[in-house]
């Protein structure tokens, strides 16, 4: 790597000492990029704004906000009625919120549709689900803060998880709370977590971004870069691309913010925290009624069914475990995944599996917003064991067993034949 | 084009399934009849506050709802940024009896009696109740709800709200009420304590609209529409020039997009 000359002498004399600018110059002007990423790799970037907005958005919402149970909800009124524009930037920290669920989920399933995670970018693939977590801890901690019934009762919900761990379970709970039940300490403490994490999601990114730039995207075709006529510099052609993408996506986030700004909240979290009040039905935010749908589904006589675990487990525990799998299930899909074609586009038996997945994933969303009894918790079951039958029973085999399509030469040969993917990235 | 079916099946899944969530807390309440939809002049992308039913809404507030219902989170300082004249606003708190105390010898009571003061523009809107126990204890043991942010409190709020108040009836043969409830199907068991607070002609409107019950419904939950979110309209009036700014602004992006991209083809 030669250090490059460059005109301005200011410029010249800092990156002389400090390559910051030949740096960039690598990472976001130069940087080889496949020439044929569709608009579903422009998620990637998105997230990464939007984590910036909600950094933004956050440090001003702190210097105004009380961690204290009975200032926090009367606080967060006062930022929304008081404060210079604290409504705006109230609303843009909560619907920021579900727009970086929105970006994330559709940066993960573009990433399985694809086949994003094969080798060499496993690690890539495994510290996006460590960010996934991360915003998950974040998220929750968050809604926490302003203390209405929802927070309250999901904080009460949440933290019993973690009594399944055994032996340590109730002093984890114990040191949660900060004491014996949901009360100021926690919020003291979830408030100072929900503070930190986004630091650690930001050094994250830049852990991804640094193993992106190992081996650069992959692309929709799924084949390997063979040469320069594959590939054009990120600029100008990504970043005009991610430009108009972000324009697109303020006009849907700016648009729930200004005229729709409580879609995605929960009516009950503007009544404040009552301890001896439960609502009806606790529902999590909606980025998490998947996960809330497996979280319920294992019955009661789940040991009975099985019958032959050596210990017993109860069905709160059987629940959280099989909540937790679900998502760390995907630190291991690159291996779970044994086809050598990565893009569904040339696997005419997983495409179909992929939507059908998707589609579980939808129906698990639905069910999690339901109460866990009837019909729904049939669903819900139903739904759950196929999620997992598609991750380890499914992906193992029809790799093994698939007839996939012939793959094209090469990507620059592909998008000039005029065949189907001559328009990708257009 | 198959993939064009496929981003519309996406999107169309996606809406489905926020859809599907968003309709839950409805059904899930199960047996409560469901609020029949009004037009409020705060709906839509141009919504706005008619200042004339805002004040008309706050006389029904002020006259009947505050004998036990609060809106702890407003000051009488907001009242004029709902469009009562400044003196009017002054009258308004001027009425209320604020604690006073601690006075130079530090007591905040003078002989058991609290030390108060004539209200200010600056004061919080003073309740009926100093706490919630004295407003269980006034009321059965029923607790009227604050109602600063009632409309964000419920689903459908404003709605749900007018079918509240408009929806008390009989309670149907067979029905078995508890003692001092009353039958309204609105409400989560259909039985709520709070007595049907309107009638025809309950205040005398100072801009001669005629005081119907349904009338005072939809003016008291515009009240409290803005009591709730009295950002709307700014807010409103703020996102239409953004969404314009940002249309326009998107299509340039695009086509600097295609202008970049065109010398690759």
């Amino acid at each position: 790597m030669s250090t490059p000359t460059w005109k301005n002498p200011i410029v010249q004399w800092v990156d002389h000492r400090l390559p910051i600018v030949t740096f960039l110059d690598h990472a976001i002007v130069k940087y080889p990029t496949p020439r044929n990423l569709n608009y579903w790799w422009n998620f990637g970037s998105l997230a990464g704004v939007i984590l910036v907005v909600m950094i933004g958005t956050g440090i001003m919402l702190a210097m105004n906000y009380v961690p204290h149970t009975s200032m926090a909800f009367d606080s967060v009124e006062r930022i929304m009625r008081d404060i210079n524009y604290g409504w705006l930037i109230r609303y843009l920290h909560v619907n920021g919120g579900s727009m970086f669920f929105i970006c994330v989920y559709i940066h993960i399933f573009r990433g399985m549709y694809y086949g994003s995670y094969k080798e060499p970018r496993e690690l890539l693939w495994i510290i996006g689900i460590f960010i996934f977590l991360a915003m998950m801890a974040t998220a929750f901690l968050g809604y926490v803060l302003p203390w209405g019934q929802m927070s309250f009762w999901g904080a009460t919900v949440i933290t019993n998880l973690f009594s399944v761990v055994p032996f340590f379970g109730e002093a984890i709970v114990q040191w949660l709370w900060g004491g014996f039940s949901v009360d100021n300490p926690t919020l003291n403490k979830f408030f100072s977590f929900h503070y930190l994490l986004p630091f650690i999601i930001f050094a994250l990114v830049f852990i991804h971004l640094w193993a992106l730039h190992t081996h650069k995207s992959s692309n929709p075709l799924g084949i390997e870069v063979q040469g320069d006529e594959d590939e054009i510099p990120f600029h100008p052609y990504y970043t005009a691309k991610d430009a108009y993408g972000f324009g697109v996506f303020l006009i849907v986030f700016l648009g729930f913010t200004f005229f729709a700004p409580n879609f995605f909240g929960e009516p009950d979290n503007y009544i404040e925290a009552n301890p001896l009040v439960t609502p009806t039905h606790i529902v999590p935010e909606w980025y998490f009624l998947p996960f809330y749908a497996i979280l319920r589904a294992v019955p009661d006589n789940f040991v009975d069914i099985w019958g032959i675990l050596p210990v017993i487990i109860p069905a709160k525990t059987a629940g959280v475990i099989a909540m937790f799998a679900s998502i760390l299930v995907l630190l291991v899909l690159p291996w779970l995944d044994t086809s050598k074609v990565r893009s569904a586009k040339f696997r005419p038996t997983y495409f179909w599996l992929f939507w059908l997945f998707f589609i579980d994933t939808i129906i698990l969303g639905y069910i999690g917003a339901k109460p866990a009894e009837g019909t729904f918790l049939l669903i819900g079951r139903l739904a759950t064991a196929y999620y997992f039958l598609h991750l380890v029973i499914f992906m193992p085999l029809v790799g093994k067993y698939e007839k996939t399509k012939p793959l094209p030469d090469s990507i620059s040969a592909a998008v000039t034949a005029g065949g189907p993917d001559a328009k990708e990235g257009s | 084009m198959f993939k064009k079916i496929l981003i519309v099946a996406f999107v169309t899944m996606l809406g489905a399934g926020i859809t599907g969530i968003k309709s839950s807390p409805v059904q899930a309440a199960g047996d409560v009849a469901h609020p029949a939809s009004q037009e409020w002049t705060t709906d839509g992308l141009f919504g706005f506050f008619d200042r004339k039913q805002l004040k008309r809404g706050w006389q029904v507030y002020s006259e009947i709802c505050a004998s036990c219902h609060s809106v702890r989170l407003l000051f009488y300082r907001n009242l004029q940024e709902m469009g009562l004249a400044a003196e009017e606003v002054k009258k308004i708190a001027a009425e209320a009896e604020v604690a006073a105390g601690p006075n130079e010898d530090g007591e905040t009571h003078n002989d058991g009696e609290l030390i108060v003061r004539p209200g200010k523009a600056f004061d919080k809107i003073v309740s009926t109740y100093p706490n919630d126990l004295a407003a269980r204890a006034a009321n059965a043991g029923a607790l009227p709800p604050d109602l600063s942010l009632m409309t964000k409190a419920r689903v459908n709020g404003a709605n749900y709200l007018h079918a509240l108040l408009t929806g008390y009836k009989d309670a149907p043969s067979g029905f078995k009420m508890s003692e001092d409830m009353n039958y309204n199907p609105y409400f989560p068991g259909s039985q709520i304590a709070m007595g049907e607070p309107l009638s025809d002609e309950g205040v005398e409107y100072a801009d001669g609209t005629k005081a119907t019950v349904d009338q005072m419904a939809k003016d008291v939950t515009a009240f409290l529409i803005w009591a709730a979110e009295p950002e709307l309209e700014d807010r409103k009036r703020m996102g239409v020039k953004v969404m314009l700014f940002l249309i326009i602004f998107t299509a340039l992006l695009y086509a600097v997009k295609r202008q970049v991209w065109a010398k690759l083809h």
